[in-house]
């Protein structure tokens, strides 16, 4: 069958026990250097670097807001990616990661909103403009929910996860597209034009602590997909031999943190 | 057992001519939709009436003077009509997947895609053009100036094939679920954006007097994309419906 | 690969075939192979896979295992498409419809079998003179009848035909066998599906069991 063409290596790793054991031997890894570089970052971004000298105390809100955005658009490709794989090769763990990854992207889609929001009541003096960035990460929150809301509102969840795996492709599509009409419908607006990082580049002091940022989220999310992962597959493939094993074998003796 | 006829699938040429051309197949479907638009012809005035109550409903709640009126009513008219679509749109597949038809479109010698396509087309021409169609009426109830009419007609015209080819994709993708009502409009909603956009932007550079063509060109760009591509992301959508 | 063009290959070829639906197995693996003239009967309980099976051999649904050929092909939308026809347990017509409706749009789609015509095939499966009803207000054994005329008019030579005894009374079943012997005589193959409570005609037919 098709499946063949995929890698070896691939084709193991994509067996649900196998990836369920690797995933558990990986995460608390992956946490735990999230929780690190996340306290290195923020200690970085909120003691150590020094107010701006335009915007005071009040730009160190970007040290979670610009590495969410970036997250949010980093889980997205990433659950196109998955759902490639899951449509061209009906892997049934590119099909669960996928859909797993549509709740961590929504949250930091959110979070992106909600702390851009705040900043942005200082410092333009508005909690929302229209700008092409801002309409894009709503435009991309809603594609979230609406890969969320595909793929439970059917019954049987493989058929849900690649359909919803589909209108992701659709709207990878769809999110360059929003932002350049939206860039020019604000020049036909003359509307506002909002520089997030001015016209000189971030002081070194400040860049570290956002870089070091980054990489947290980057780890947290794996850390976190890898957990979701395993937690789905469980409700997937209960009933097969490998989970039972694992229901009889509770608690797990090699497990050292709780998934 | 020697003597019975060649193997079929190598492509002998009584089989062959035997399958009706793509031509012929698409003009039978189109002729079996507008047969059943007119079987429910009743039902092809509500989307038209929705029209016509919203748009009566702006003067009332935003105040009857003539500029202001003048200035919304380019934009209100287009969200008037991408929202009358949206209910006519959920339904583009789900009788033909729930009585079987879908599955003689999957094993009928015609690329799925194409059938798709034409669906589509019946669907705009029984659902949408009465909206355009009634345009200049609804224009006049929102002192939409005379001048900018065309241009409102011509944008419509672009964007909502456009809009009924993406509203095709997301329909086959939401035939085999449960309740799809908001979920679709849900998302239709971010790839409806570009399209109001420029189609609401032809229309204010129209009315501002500034050149529009630039927007509805793009428009346009934008809709012979779509129908080389919409049907055919359509037809893996209905396949995975299929598949139940 | 050991069937050239020369030789006569069989309609369908199954081997090893088998399906699973989340790693369960539905049914499989199979082997058969249907030459023209055959009729293969597919038995087996409800759950069974029967309907499965169908769906696997139509291309609705993908093989987890194994491979299917038609006429010494390898399945695919070409090789399959027009040389088939599918009776599944919905009638696949618009209930707002009439069957004279139903059938054209159908002969617009796959084209229709030398000298049938709409009137003469609704003839044949004794539905003359309900030819312009719409298809909803007929009784489940009259749309049964009109989606068997489906069979006689379009050109496929595989019949996949599931449950096809299914709400007929005892001449529908009749019927049925007929229709079957006829298609078998001029060198077309069927392959149907039956719960087994009905006697099947064709005394030369092979089986194949499915086990629930």
């Amino acid at each position: 069958m098709s499946r063949s063409y995929l890698p070896h290596w691939m084709h193991r790793l994509g067996s649900p026990p196998t990836f369920y054991r690797f995933a558990g031997a990986l995460r608390p890894w992956l946490m735990a250097a999230a929780l690190i570089t996340a306290a290195i970052g923020l200690y970085g971004g909120l003691v150590l670097a020094p107010p701006d000298y335009q915007q005071g105390d009040a730009y160190r809100i970007i040290f979670i807001h610009v590495p969410s955005a970036w997250m949010s658009l980093f889980i997205y490709a990433c659950m196109a990616v998955a759902g490639l794989v899951a449509l061209v090769w009906r892997v049934k763990l590119a099909e669960v990661i996928a859909m797993e990854c549509a709740p961590i992207g929504a949250a930091f889609t959110l979070i992106t909103l909600v702390t851009g929001s705040l900043w942005g009541k200082p410092m333009w003096g508005t909690w929302w403009t229209w700008d092409a960035r801002l309409t894009s990460e709503l435009v991309l929150f809603f594609l979230y929910l609406g890969v969320i809301g595909l793929y439970h509102a059917i019954d049987d969840r493989r058929r849900g996860a690649r359909a919803a795996s589909l209108l992701a492709l659709v709207g990878i599509v769809n999110l360059p597209i929003v932002h350049y009409s939206v860039v020019w419908w604000n020049t036909l607006h003359q509307g506002s034009t909002v520089n997030l990082f001015g016209k000189s580049s971030i002081a070194p002091s400040m860049l570290w602590p956002l870089l070091v940022m980054a990489l947290a989220t980057h780890l947290y999310f794996f850390a976190s997909i890898l957990g979701r992962t395993r937690t789905a597959l469980l409700s997937v493939e209960s009933g097969k031999q490998w989970v039972r094993g694992i229901v009889d074998r509770q608690p797990l003796p090699r497990q050292g943190a709780p998934t | 057992m020697i003597t019975v006829a060649q193997p079929f699938a190598d492509s002998s040429p009584a089989i062959m001519t035997a399958r009706p051309g793509a031509w012929r197949a698409c003009l039978a479907l189109l002729r079996r939709d507008f047969l059943l638009a007119w079987r429910r012809r009743g039902e092809l005035f509500l989307p038209l009436l929705y029209a016509v109550i919203v748009a009566a409903l702006f003067p009332f709640a935003l105040g009857p003077e003539p500029q202001l009126l003048a200035r919304i009513a380019g934009g209100v008219l287009l969200v008037i009509v991408v929202l009358a679509m949206l209910p006519a749109l959920e339904s583009m597949f789900r009788t033909d997947l729930e009585d079987g038809t879908l599955e003689q479109w999957l094993l009928a010698p015609q690329p799925l895609a194409l059938l798709a396509l034409t669906r589509v087309a019946a669907h705009w021409i029984t659902t949408v053009l009465p909206l355009i169609v009634v345009m200049p009426l609804l224009g006049a109830l929102l002192n939409l100036p005379w001048d900018v009419l065309p241009v409102l007609i011509v944008a419509l015209l672009l964007a909502t094939p456009l809009l009924a080819l993406l509203g095709a994709v997301l329909s086959a993708l939401t035939a085999g679920a449960r309740r799809s009502g908001i979920l679709l409009a849900l998302m239709l909603l971010p790839l409806a954006v570009p399209v109001v956009i420029f189609a609401a932007g032809a229309i204010a550079a129209a009315q501002a007097g500034l050149p529009y063509l630039a927007p509805l060109s793009w428009l346009a760009a934008a809709l012979v994309l779509a129908v080389v591509l919409a049907p055919l992301a359509c037809a893996a959508a209905l396949r995975i419906a299929v598949e139940a | 690969m050991n069937t050239s063009p020369a030789t006569v290959a069989p309609l369908l070829e199954a081997h090893r075939l088998a399906f699973a639906r989340n790693d369960e197995p539905v049914f499989g693996p199979l082997d058969f192979a249907l030459a023209r003239g055959e009729t293969l009967l597919v038995e087996g309980d409800n759950g069974s896979g029967k309907t499965t099976l169908l769906r696997v051999l139509a291309g609705m649904l993908p093989a987890s295992e194994g491979e299917i050929r038609f006429g010494g092909m390898p399945a695919s939308n070409d090789a399959r498409n027009g040389q088939m026809v599918f009776l599944g347990h919905r009638s696949g017509m618009n209930e707002a419809l009439s069957a004279r409706e139903n059938l054209a749009f159908l002969a617009g789609l796959y084209g229709t079998r030398e000298g049938a015509t709409i009137g003469s095939v609704m003839q044949e499966v004794g539905l003359a003179a309900w030819i312009d009803e719409p298809v909803g207000t007929l009784s489940a054994g009259q749309k049964k009848r009109a989606a068997l005329a489906r069979l006689l008019l379009l050109p496929g030579d595989l019949w996949l035909l599931d449950e096809p005894y299914a709400n007929l009374d005892r001449h529908g079943i009749d019927l049925v066998n007929a229709l079957i012997a006829a298609h078998c005589m001029r060198g077309g193959a069927v392959l149907l599906t039956s719960h087994g409570a009905v006697r099947f005609a064709d005394p030369h037919a092979r089986h194949i069991h499915l086990a629930a």
